[in-house]
């Protein structure tokens, strides 16, 4: 079959992706330092990248990152490039992701035993104290495994963080990574996962804190059958700029990709950027694809940029389109809202919830979602002020 | 006591092209302890009416007057309207997703009543007005009126009339789209409503169906913005009988 590569797998490994990407690389040289002309990199306001990006981040920099998992069922080790798993899911497409990759000499290693249940999630805390570091992450996930590893991020930190995930076949794994981070921490990296036959992979990426932000986020298959739910949530306040890109890469026949990104933005100077890039690769016949972004811009002053991209190089397939909305609230809502007595500032708080609350819902995994929604009140909370002031 | 009192009352609607007057002298009277309907062709005004009475953003009294126990309500927000014990059931209930039902109801008793509902008693009250139009418990964990069929979001609004509990309420266009045993049962919603005391009730309606079982004590017959003629029960016949050309055409 012409559609498999040499060695009889999928492609999508080494090779060009495809006219939408750079080519990957694990030399930090084949990214030099961006001057803001690149196509990746034309929304990023760069000054506030150059201190994560110049220089290589500090090994053994004191950073604490802290694992809570069940020994029973997950194995924790180190990898070294090359080793294992890593570097077959993810290969740096960016500086940033490059600069972790090669930043990391020893990888933190989570493998999911095969067939494993976990009844609780297992934790990852990124905790920052001013350093420049990196964290590369592997999840092995054994096969038939039904799993939920969060990774939380917090403190302040220039932070190269790469998420390389093995979704293993017939595997269940859902990947929640919470920007949770102090006002003046820069972030950049790249989570890229693999999935496996018929395996189900859920990445939630839930952006709300830090100064700028800037993840790269991608999904191949290694198999068909295979589905995968990339969510997301981001709240822009003022003066914050948040990135998200993606890159679905269906390359494998009877798969499926699901995106949903939502952001609110609030506060002057306040910057979303979500890039949606799907390739559905010729032979990846009966996939099915969609991928939305909307945005709910509170106030004025802010900027929301939303680029979705599909390059479809079979016809044979089941569904592929995008959409992206960017809008202020919806006054029949308010009104509707406020006709039952809710004050304005109760109503939009309300809208505010429901609109990110829309997207946890559909998560399917009852303690996560109550994780979530206890994420997004707080954040919520911390935003009152400005979404109840503003008329 | 729930009088709604409405005096010679002009309201426009903002549109794209500027703003177009709809409303053209409105008087008309609703006692507490009575049920009112406001019968007319479509087109003649009987939503804006509704939507002027709740202060909806898109339409601006111009002059007169709406009160509600004494109270000016043209001058309250729409919040503080709803306060002062108005509730309005709109003809098209608008979807809120991601807002369970029983979350929204429980934070506009909270503002209504200024303190929250009891944690005990609360699932059971937002299951027994549920259970009352035909709805089951489940619609309480739902989002507002997403995925509700045309019926299910009417039916959700008198539910939402009898836990929220107001003085006066306005329903516009309560029965269009419901099939009989639905209209049936909103109706009944609506008299347990009423038959409290101290309740004022105003349908607005296009079709004669509603008030066979909700027996209104006034019918008005609104045409080209105002009320062109009032009476009982006997007038809604009329209207059953012929339609409503004789005040279209006498007005001209």
């Amino acid at each position: 079959m012409a559609f498999r590569d040499a060695a009889g797998g999928y492609p999508g490994g080494g090779a060009v992706e495809s006219h939408l990407h750079p080519v990957p690389s694990f030399d930090v040289a084949d990214f030099p330092m961006p001057s803001g002309r690149e196509e990746v990199w034309r929304f990023a306001p760069l000054p506030r990248f150059v201190a994560l990006l110049r220089e290589p981040p500090v090994a053994d920099s004191g950073a604490a990152v802290a694992v809570a998992h069940d020994p029973m069922n997950t194995t924790l080790g180190t990898l070294a490039p090359g080793v294992g798993a890593r570097g077959t899911a993810l290969v740096p497409v960016d500086r940033a992701s490059a600069l972790a990759s090669g930043g990391a000499t020893q990888a933190r290693h989570i493998h999911i035993a095969a067939a494993a249940t976990l009844a609780e999630p297992i934790v990852v805390t990124v905790t920052g104290a001013g350093q420049h570091f990196a964290e590369h992450l592997v999840i092995e996930a054994g096969a038939g495994c039904d799993a939920t590893v969060v990774v939380e991020h917090r403190g302040s930190a220039l932070f190269l963080g790469n998420i390389e995930v093995i979704v293993g076949d017939g595997a269940k794994l859902s990947v929640v990574s919470v920007q949770d981070w102090a006002a003046d921490a820069v972030h950049g990296g790249m989570h890229a996962a693999t999935v496996g036959r018929d395996a189900q992979y859920r990445h939630v990426m839930m952006t709300f804190g830090g100064d700028a932000v800037r993840i790269q986020n991608c999904v191949k298959y290694a198999g068909p059958g295979g589905s995968a739910e990339l969510y997301g949530l981001y709240f822009t306040d003022a003066g914050q700029y948040q990135e998200h890109r993606l890159f679905v890469d269906q390359n494998a026949p009877h798969t499926t990709s699901r995106v949903d990104y939502r952001g609110a933005l609030q506060g002057q100077g306040a910057h979303s950027v979500w890039v949606g890039d799907v390739l559905i690769r010729r032979g990846a016949n009966d996939i099915d694809s969609y991928e939305a972004n909307k945005n709910l811009v509170l106030t004025d002053g802010c900027r929301a940029d939303s680029v979705p991209n599909l390059e479809i190089e079979t016809g044979n397939i089941k569904g592929a389109g995008h959409s992206s909305t960017t809008g202020r609230f919806d006054d029949e809502q308010l009104f509707y809202l406020m006709s039952r007595g809710l004050s304005a500032a109760e109503a939009r708080r309300l809208v505010v919830q429901g609109f990110f609350y829309d997207i946890i819902r559909r998560i399917g995994v009852p303690a996560l979602e109550e994780r979530l929604k206890t994420h997004v009140d707080a954040e919520l909370a911390k935003a009152a002020t400005q979404i109840e002031g503003q008329e | 006591m729930a009088d709604l009192i409405i005096r010679d009352l002009y309201a426009e609607v903002l549109t794209e092209d500027g703003p177009k007057p709809i409303l053209k002298g409105v008087n008309l009277t609703a006692r507490s302890g009575e049920i009112h309907a406001i019968m007319g062709p479509n087109g003649s005004g009987k939503s804006t009416l509704a939507y002027a009475i709740a202060g909806h953003p898109k339409y601006r009294v111009t002059s007169g007057s709406v009160t509600l126990n004494g109270v000016e309500l043209t001058e309250l927000s729409v919040t503080d309207r709803a306060k002062a014990g108005l509730f309005l059931g709109m003809q098209y209930p608008v979807e809120v997703p991601g807002v369970s039902l029983a979350n929204f109801l429980r934070t506009a008793k909270t503002a209504l009543d200024g303190a929250a509902p009891k944690v005990r008693t609360w699932p059971k009250e937002v299951n027994a007005a549920l259970e009352l139009v035909g709805l089951d418990g489940t619609f309480g964990a739902r989002s507002v009126n997403e995925g509700f069929s045309g019926g299910e979001k009417k039916r959700a609004e008198i539910a939402q009339l009898h836990i929220l509990n107001p003085l006066f309420a306005v329903l516009d266009e309560i029965d269009s789209g419901l099939d009989i045993d639905a209209v049936r049962e909103v109706a009944e919603g609506i008299n347990t409503f009423a038959a409290q005391s101290e309740r004022g009730v105003l349908l607005i309606t296009h079709y004669t169906r509603v008030l066979r079982y909700t027996k209104p004590d006034f019918v008005h017959v609104f045409v080209a913005g105002k009320v062109v003629q009032e009476g009982g029960q006997e007038l809604a016949d009329l209207l059953e009988a012929e339609g409503y050309e004789r005040f279209v055409k006498g007005r001209a």
